[in-house]
């Protein structure tokens, strides 16, 4: 059997604040496979940010093993293994769009050529050609976390993170960019591993969605998801997607109880 | 409705307004027949102003040029140094912003006579009080500005494992530029009074703070008010000199969006 590119095992992080300990993730198993499109959906405070933050490095879990690619999450974050796409957009409003999907770019020093190229190519990716000279607060809010996307896949990492990346949008964008996404996932075929609070969003993204649960914050189901890898919008009316759907509100609503 | 001023109006309001006043003053000071050593009139200002430019040309260089400018930029050039060493040392910043709180609640001016002790008559002492005044708030705005950026922008950074460097360039210089303009406004106004009454202590035979003490000697308030009005002048045109370059510079901070 091949490795799993994210190896979470017996993972627990507590937090320590003022009034007492915060238990924000307990006792998490996960696997996630190269090319797997995992979902993470739960209640507010179960912990999937937290969860994200762990994988990508950004916080250190209290106990248990985690390792991403066969390195620590530090280790990984350090050689650049990842996009990260936050819950807010979070453009620097001193850069334009181009600017700012460029700045990875600059960092990792890329040539000036190879800059230029892969920010035409990855705002094509996110549709927003001709927005490249515009700055940030010049754009709409579904536009702004589009291009933080591009931000994200413009150095070509293996593995995106994304974070609600699609909150705070209306109904309509947000079927698009769903769209895109998985079309960008077919075609580069990353590691994705992304929350939401919609379960119609996490069954037509995921080949896995995760359940959490909070207090403390913890996975209680695991579901492979049946459907096939080519997926239109109207695939949500079929059977199975409802029936996947079905178990997910389970899995949220025994959640709820316990 | 209530229509957005034009440019016109916005320039007409304040002129108009000022003209007003030094009409009253005129008339005032005909009509109850002040003492010209009490309070010239506006017209005997001005006179003094058209039959002495040569003198005052030669005041301004002194204070102004030589003077507050050479402060200016020695002080923030410093304060902005420190700032980036102390915000790179966490003891230093435990250590030393106590101290340097200390200094800034001193009343600057009043080592006047030492630096015209330790640097001379002409203008080097001058410009020593103005750097050192303006020195602490470019050292607390710079500060304060390096922290500005928030955490998720921060976190941005970590995740392409920039280093310190590359982070004060692309993220943390770029959000304190706003705090280090309000740092260099105040350090114009400072600057000019460092300037002028660092000369009531000691000068060479040139100055708008040697001239202003000298004249009020020989009651020639006309001149005292000249000067007044030109150092006035100099620091509503350097305050507002500022203010354009960091229009142009921080055009993206909310307060300057167009
Ligand atoms: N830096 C922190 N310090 C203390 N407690 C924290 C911190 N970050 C998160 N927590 C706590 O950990 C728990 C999980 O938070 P987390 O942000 O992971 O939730 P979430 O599932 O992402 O919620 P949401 O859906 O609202 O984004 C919460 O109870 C939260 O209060
Ligand atoms: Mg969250």
């Amino acid at each position: 059997m091949k490795k799993p590119v994210i190896d979470v095992s017996g993972v627990d992080l507590t937090f320590p604040t003022n009034d007492g300990a915060v238990q924000a993730l307990k006792n998490v198993d996960l696997q996630i496979n190269k090319g797997d499109f995992v979902s993470f959906i739960g209640p507010s405070g179960c912990g999937k940010t937290t969860l994200l933050r762990c994988i990508a490095g950004l916080e250190t879990p209290t106990d248990g093993q985690l390792t991403v690619n066969g390195l620590t999450p530090t280790e990984a974050r350090k050689a650049r293994s990842y996009g990260y796409v936050f819950q807010a957009a979070g453009l620097y409003p001193w850069r334009t769009i181009g600017g700012n999907v460029k700045l990875p770019l600059e960092i990792m020093r890329f040539s000036k050529e190879e800059q230029a190229k892969r920010v035409r190519k990855v705002l094509e990716l996110v549709d927003l050609e001709g927005f490249e000279k515009k700055y940030p607060w010049q754009l709409s809010g579904g536009m702004q976390q589009r291009a933080s996307i591009a931000r994200a896949l413009a150095f070509d990492a293996d593995i995106l993170l994304m974070d609600e990346p699609f909150g705070a949008l209306d109904e309509i964008v947000r079927d698009h960019l769903n769209e895109q996404v998985l079309k960008l996932w077919a075609r580069t075929e990353k590691t994705i591993a992304f929350v939401t609070h919609s379960i119609p969003e996490a069954v037509y993204l995921s080949t896995k969605i995760v359940v959490m649960s909070p207090r403390p914050g913890r996975i209680t189901d695991i579901i492979e998801s049946p459907l096939p890898k080519e997926r239109p919008l109207e695939i949500r009316d079929s059977p199975e997607f409802i029936e996947i759907a079905h178990r997910v509100r389970d899995g949220l609503r025994a959640g709820h109880e316990g | 409705m209530r229509q957005k001023d034009t440019q016109f109006e916005r320039i007409a309001y304040p002129v108009g307004f000022g003209l007003l006043v030094l009409v009253l003053w005129e008339i005032g000071v005909h009509l109850f027949n002040v003492s010209p050593a009490l309070l010239p009139a506006p017209s005997a200002i001005g006179a003094a102003i058209a039959s002495s430019a040569a003198i005052l040309w030669g005041d301004w260089v002194q204070t102004v040029l030589k003077g507050a400018l050479n402060g200016i930029w020695m002080g923030s050039l410093a304060g902005i140094a420190l700032a980036l060493v102390v915000d790179r040392f966490v003891f230093l910043k435990r250590g030393l912003m106590p101290v340097a709180n200390f200094f800034a609640a001193l009343p600057i001016v009043g080592l006047a006579p030492i630096m015209v002790m330790w640097f001379g008559f002409d203008w080097h002492s001058k410009a020593a009080v103005v750097a050192i005044m303006v020195f602490f708030p470019m050292l607390v705005n710079t500060l304060a500005g390096l922290s500005a950026a928030d955490t998720m922008q921060r976190d941005l950074m970590r995740t392409y494992a920039a280093g310190h460097v590359a982070t004060l360039m692309k993220l943390r210089i770029p959000a304190a530029l706003p705090f280090v303009f309000t740092g260099l406004k105040i350090s114009t106004t400072l600057a000019l009074i460092g300037a002028i009454v660092a000369e009531y202590f000691g000068s060479p035979i040139r100055g708008m703070g040697f001239r202003i003490t000298t004249e009020m000697g020989r009651l020639a308030t006309d001149m005292v008010w000249a000067e007044i009005f030109i150092s006035a002048l100099t620091g509503t045109a350097l305050y507002g000199l500022v203010a354009l370059i960091e229009k142009r510079v921080t055009f993206w901070h909310p307060s300057h969006r167009g």
